[in-house]
């Protein structure tokens, strides 16, 4: 960079085919070479550029978290409330009215280690569906991997799992349950909760900065999903040979495997969760593949 | 010794019209579905009976066959009229747009300012905030903390660094998004019109800065059509018109070009073919002159000029009116004067004939061109013809002597002054 500060009034030239003149490639070597040109077929997924942008990751996630709560008269705490008012209703009418099998589990435990994972995926996947087109500002102005705005909205959840999940270690203590050595699996079943709402965040996401109908197919879809989910009922209500079919929906082996990892009295879902990895894995893959096709018009549609 | 920071060959980018409008609903895809079959069919039984396609392609090339190249340590400038295709070639060279032909090399790391404050949130402090859109701009964040203390500084901002910036008023604002911009230091930066807000001295002091920084050897891509920004900071010139470079070398002759590019160089115009002439469908224009005031044989600095516009209106009932901008050849606005037609939503269709005296003793000598803007309720803008004609004022020697030469300044005003003499000193009067 230091070698060549000079400016002569020759140097400016169009470039026609016979104006331009190679330089040699050492004397570039130092500098950062990027060719800019339309992309065509498959595209890879730019994993070295995302790694390039992980501090502007960590910025986004910092600035969803930071804003969160700002302005609120009890903060964080809401993160605590939200599960916990969910867990008291379910408590009340389905655990004491409709007396609903909890597979021997105190019923509020049980429905609030369902609501764990659960409420992390719900927030993840409205936010990731709705980062595109919030950031609209920040995609039309400014070059950055595309990827990082889901992504970002995704990991700011966390900080709300983990408020939300100190309350359940209380609650294990309360009922008297001793976690087994099953709950080395729970980082697994977070990290699956979360690429679950990547992979179907990518796609609506994608879809949203093209169709606006997202946003408002979005709330319908994420109640209808919670009813779907075994949250406030037990999985071994479908009889066990619907079970794999029952995993068709990720959420349901997610959920089971989490309270099998944090209370270990459940089975542990076995064909259930193997058909659930196998759906994410492949809306996964399918919602990176589209995302990644479709983010080149971003700047000029959303 | 090859230096190239940029190269950029035949470079082009098609856009879909109303494609950076409006998003689709769903509703529209479905409605599109249904429709689009007959539309076919329709144009295919046209196409059969005409012997050629009638339908247009809704397709408009922002930018083609764009192909330059850029040395290190130049500071060029990118202009053109609103809708050339700058933007479009900054974005493509920002990486935010991918082009639809052609490539681009680009040697070194590239910073693009195509906004300031990119990213900001009202609910963070300054100093998140410098944090946040530094990151975005893609400075490292050990680099924003060495750089921390200078931005504040730089925006006058220590006081109020851990307030909430929504609770800033716009300049503070402003100061705060330009001072991280400005410590921004890539090999290449790509700036847009971003220095056209913020106030005078603070902009100047961003110029400053830039100007700093080229002279360190980096490379800088100025788009703008403020030509008297484009004049005092870069060497070099690219004239963009639609979509094709037009001149590029010197910054003062492509400047020039330009001029004579953008604004027609007669002072009277006539539209007799209402095909031809400015319009659409709430306005069109006849005819737009400058003229010398009655009794005058050229317009100088002492008549002024006389406007004329003729125009037919096709809305009824509405608050028409019709404004008219001045700007140098530096692409300094002078002034804006507006007639309004009618303010009782009493306008009427058929033609419009509307005079205006520009005073004398006003413009310098100079060329200028003429913008005319048509609109309602003093709000929405109904037709916009930006630089329909240029108009000369000639020189004279008025209030200044014997001295023929050029004035400087933007105006000319003739000011009556005196003055009184004494041998003595009088006293002077102490409170």
């Amino acid at each position: 960079m230091t070698e060549n500060t000079q400016i002569s009034d020759t140097t400016f030239v169009e470039a026609t085919s016979s104006a331009i003149v190679s330089a040699p490639a050492e004397e570039r070597s130092e500098l950062p070479h990027i060719r800019i040109e339309p992309s065509q077929g498959w595209v890879s997924l730019g994993l070295t550029d995302l790694w390039h942008f992980r501090e502007l990751l960590f910025f986004l996630v910092w600035r969803d978290i930071k804003v969160r709560y700002k302005q609120t008269a009890l903060g964080a705490a809401w993160a605590l409330i939200q599960p916990l008012f969910t867990m008291l209703v379910f408590a009340v009418f389905f655990g004491r009215l409709a007396k609903v099998p909890s597979d021997g589990i105190p019923y509020p435990l049980f429905s609030y280690t369902a609501l764990l994972p659960w409420q992390l995926f719900a927030y993840a996947l409205t936010e990731s569906s709705n980062s595109v087109v919030a950031n609209e500002r920040l995609i039309t102005k400014v070059y950055f991997p595309r990827l990082v705005v889901p992504l970002a909205s995704i990991l700011a959840g966390l900080v709300d799992f983990a408020i939300s999940f100190t309350l359940v270690l209380g609650m294990m203590v309360w009922y008297g349950v001793r976690p087994t050595w099953a709950i080395l699996t729970l980082p697994f079943f977070l990290f699956f909760t979360m690429a679950t709402a990547f992979g179907v965040g990518l796609w609506l996401s994608a879809l949203n900065v093209q169709y606006r109908d997202v946003r408002y197919t979005l709330t319908f879809i994420v109640q209808f999903w919670l009813i779907a989910s075994p949250v406030a009922y037990s999985a071994t209500l479908v009889p066990a040979k619907w079970r794999p079919f029952y995993g068709l929906n990720p959420m349901a082996g997610v959920i089971e495997g989490f309270r099998w990892a944090l209370l270990g009295k459940t089975p542990a879902p076995g064909a259930m969760l193997g058909v659930s990895v196998i759906v994410v894995a492949v809306v996964l893959a399918g919602g990176l593949y589209y995302y990644r096709r479709m983010e080149k018009t971003f700047a000029d549609v959303v | 010794m090859t230096d190239v920071a940029i190269r950029c060959e035949d470079l082009a980018k098609q856009y879909r019209i109303g494609e950076r409008q409006s998003y689709k609903a769903l509703r529209d895809v479905i409605t599109d579905a249904f429709a689009s079959p007959i539309r076919r069919l329709n144009s295919a039984m046209r196409h059969s009976s005409n012997g050629r396609s009638e339908i247009e392609k809704p397709n408009i090339w922002a930018l083609k066959d764009v192909s330059f190249e850029i040395k290190r340590g130049e500071v060029v400038g990118i202009i053109g009229r609103n809708g050339a295709g700058k933007s479009t070639l900054l974005k493509i060279l920002s990486r935010i747009t991918e082009p639809t032909r052609g490539h681009v090399d680009i040697w070194g790391r590239v910073g693009s300012l195509l906004e300031v404050g990119t990213g900001f949130h009202p609910e963070l402090t300054g100093r998140d905030n410098a944090f946040l859109n530094g990151a975005i701009l893609g400075m490292k964040k050990a680099e924003i903390a060495r750089k921390f203390d200078e931005i504040v500084a730089f925006a006058e901002l220590e006081k109020f660094i851990d307030t909430p910036v929504k609770r800033y008023s716009s300049g503070m604002y402003v100061r705060l998004a330009f001072a991280v911009a400005a410590h921004l230091e890539p090999e290449i930066l790509l700036v847009d019109e971003v220095l056209a807000v913020g106030d005078a001295s603070f902009q100047k002091k961003c110029l400053g800065k830039m100007g700093e920084v080229s002279h360190q050897g980096r490379t800088i891509l100025f788009v703008s059509h403020n030509m008297a920004a484009v004049k005092a900071l870069c060497g070099k010139a690219i004239l963009i018109k639609d979509g094709t470079i037009a001149a590029s070398g010197m910054v003062g002759d492509v400047a020039d070009a330009y001029l004579l590019s953008t604004t027609p160089s007669e002072s009277s115009r006539e539209w007799l073919d209402p095909a031809t002439a400015p319009g659409n469908e709430s306005i069109r224009i006849s005819y737009v002159r400058i003229i010398p005031p009655k009794g005058s044989a050229a317009i100088t600095v002492d008549t002024g000029a006389q406007i004329e516009i003729g125009f037919e209106n096709f809305r009824e009932c509405i608050n028409l009116g019709c404004t008219v901008y001045v700007t140098n050849r530096e692409g300094v606005l002078i002034f804006e004067s507006g007639h309004r037609i009618s303010s009782e939503r009493d306008s009427q269709c058929g033609f419009y004939h509307l005079s205006g005296r520009i005073p004398g003793h006003l413009l310098n000598a100079g060329r200028y061109s003429l913008d005319v803007v048509f609109g309602k309720d003093q709000q929405y803008v109904l037709l916009r013809t930006d630089a329909v004609l240029s108009f000369a004022v000639e020189n004279t020697a008025t209030g200044r002597g014997s001295n023929m030469s050029v004035a400087p300044g933007v105006v000319r005003p003739l000011i009556s002054w005196g003055h009184s003499f004494e041998e003595e000193p009088s006293q002077v009067k102490r409170s």
